[in-house]
């Protein structure tokens, strides 16, 4: 493993500011350690070698001129191929938007991390138009999961979760409607922030389901989640669903322990279909954090089915046109989705959205009493590649739409998440734990994070491996 | 309460009014698909919301750019 595979993102950028360490390295170590790699992992569908040399030199050069590099100076990132960078052709994992021109621009976060020093090495694989849990993809092949390269990496960010836990780059971004940040970072064994519904703009990306879709980062570290997440708040007059929000910082607080939060975790629902793994690993998390108290919420598998009907209809309304005229180029999974959902009844939708308001008014009334609340990411570890059917409470159900039983209804009402990885004692494979926090309150998800990394209880190694 | 529920004659219903033609092979996948989509609205709607239950949803006017 070289020394780079393993840097966090903050000690880049801190050997670069500090003029130690060269940024124009730093991506040639990044782009090296690409190449060697997915062909086999399959994170990666752009590499943008001569753009990333470019950004780094001017990095260099900034440092060698005495000016601030900004604070991800010479951070290498790759992104979910459904953003839009300049020069490409934005995919979002489908064969049919190959055909469209490539995009003028970068998407707003793109422009941000780059604003700050960052250097983009690339797009990545995903599950087509996210519509996905699992990673794999028609047309490209899977991005598998660098601990096991018989399983998945999880989807539909599966590139993100692949590409960082291989250490190809220390941090990716990915959308998560349902579940696609928080399913990856389980089953690859990394941290991913889900940031509150309207924090993040989304302008430059291309949509899944408005009502649900979401931005955030995926690293190995949680001072990497809060560089990142910090450099990217701000408001941005694009993009119509994010809510004015004052800039709030979260790396300050990072380290102010958990002493004045009360913490929680989520029974029921929650318990009900978690695999073994699931719940060893929730108890693991609980017990490093001193949580005692179990919560069974109500209306949780009633605002489950309304994300689940919300994102068939909202997603088949987006892709009516490519439906009418290209049907057989989608990936059947996902066209005969798309079909269906066109074909809702409306009250249905219209309820659905009722559902999602009195499921948050309900939640405020918890947080009322609780700061943060613990639930399984995934119901299992990484399944094997190709794998159709999961044993959920002893019942087998499809896999690919399950995989996010416990994350779609926290997403469903936008609360902000990060997924630490757990790996437990006597098995190969982790898998995340959820830390929820009330709207608006990424910070206290992240201290959380922070608190439980510190104390030893999540980490997110590089995967070993013939590398 | 049964709804007779027949996601074949939804598709036949529905297909013309959204100007789509359902390839005969993928019919099956959407039959399915409709069948798990009306056993989420089941759950959905397993707790009764309030009458004037307001969506999630809430329009922002646009301030002048």
């Amino acid at each position: 493993m070289t020394g780079f595979a393993a840097q966090s993102a903050a000690k880049i950028a801190a050997d670069v500011r500090a003029g130690t360490l060269s940024a124009v390295v730093v991506a040639q170590q990044a782009l090296a350690r690409i190449a060697a790699q997915n062909p086999r992992q399959n994170a990666f569908s752009d590499v943008t070698r001569t753009r990333a040399l470019a950004q780094a030199a001017a990095v260099d050069q900034s440092v060698a001129a005495g000016r601030d590099p900004g604070p991800m100076a010479g951070v290498p990132f790759a992104v979910k191929n459904l953003f839009d960078v300049a020069g490409l052709t934005t995919r979002a994992g489908s064969r049919i938007n190959r055909d469209n021109a490539p995009a003028a621009a970068d998407a707003t976060l793109i422009a941000r991390l780059e604003a700050a020093g960052a250097v983009l090495c690339g797009s990545l694989n995903m599950g087509e138009y996210a519509y996905d849990f699992t990673g794999e993809n028609a047309h490209d092949g899977a991005s598998v999961n660098p601990h096991d390269l018989g399983r998945m990496s999880g989807g539909s960010s599966g590139g993100s979760g692949t590409a960082v836990a291989a250490g190809m780059v220390p941090l990716a971004l990915g959308s998560d409607t349902n579940g696609s940040i928080r399913v990856p970072a389980s089953f690859c064994g990394i941290f991913g922030l889900k940031p509150t519904y309207g924090r993040l703009s989304r302008h430059g990306t291309f949509p899944f389901v408005a009502s649900l879709d979401h931005l955030g980062p995926l690293a190995r570290s949680v001072t990497d989640l809060a560089l990142s997440y910090d450099v990217m708040q701000g408001p941005d007059a694009d993009d119509p669903a994010q809510t004015p929000r004052a800039y709030e910082p979260t790396l300050p607080g990072l380290d102010g322990g958990i002493a004045d939060l009360r913490i929680a975790r989520l029974d029921g629902y929650f318990r009900h279909g978690a695999g073994p793994e699931a719940l060893a690993a929730l108890d693991h998390i609980a017990q490093a954090l001193g949580a005692a108290e179990e919560i069974d919420l109500p209306l949780v598998a009633e605002v489950r089915s309304a994300a689940f009907l919300i994102t068939m209809a909202e997603s088949a309304a987006l892709h009516l046109g490519r439906l009418r005229s290209r049907a057989a180029e989608f990936d059947p999974d996902v066209r005969d989705r798309l079909l269906a959902g066109a074909m809702l009844p409306a009250p249905w939708i219209v309820t659905a959205q009722k559902q999602r308001r009195a499921f948050a008014s309900r939640m405020a009334e918890v947080f009322a009493q609780t700061d943060i609340l613990l639930a399984p990411a995934t119901p299992c570890s990484a399944p094997a590649l190709g794998e159709k059917w999961l044993d959920l409470a002893g019942e087998q159900v499809p896999l690919r739409p399950n995989i996010g039983i416990f994350t779609q209804p926290i997403s469903a009402i936008g609360l902000p998440v990060v997924s630490v990885p757990v790996w437990l004692a006597g098995t190969t494979l982790p898998i995340g734990v959820q830390v929820i926090a009330p709207p608006w309150r990424e910070d206290l998800c992240l201290r959380v994070a922070r608190y439980l990394e510190k104390a030893g209880a999540v980490a997110a190694p590089v995967a070993k491996g013939e590398y | 309460m049964s709804s007779g529920f027949d996601p074949e004659a939804v598709i036949d219903a529905m297909a013309p009014m959204l100007w789509l033609r359902i390839d005969p092979a993928h019919r099956p996948g959407v039959v399915q698909n409709l069948r798990a989509a009306e056993a989420a609205m089941r759950r959905m709607t397993a707790a009764p919301l309030e009458d004037m239950a307001e969506p999630a949803p809430v329009f922002q006017p646009e301030a002048q750019k």
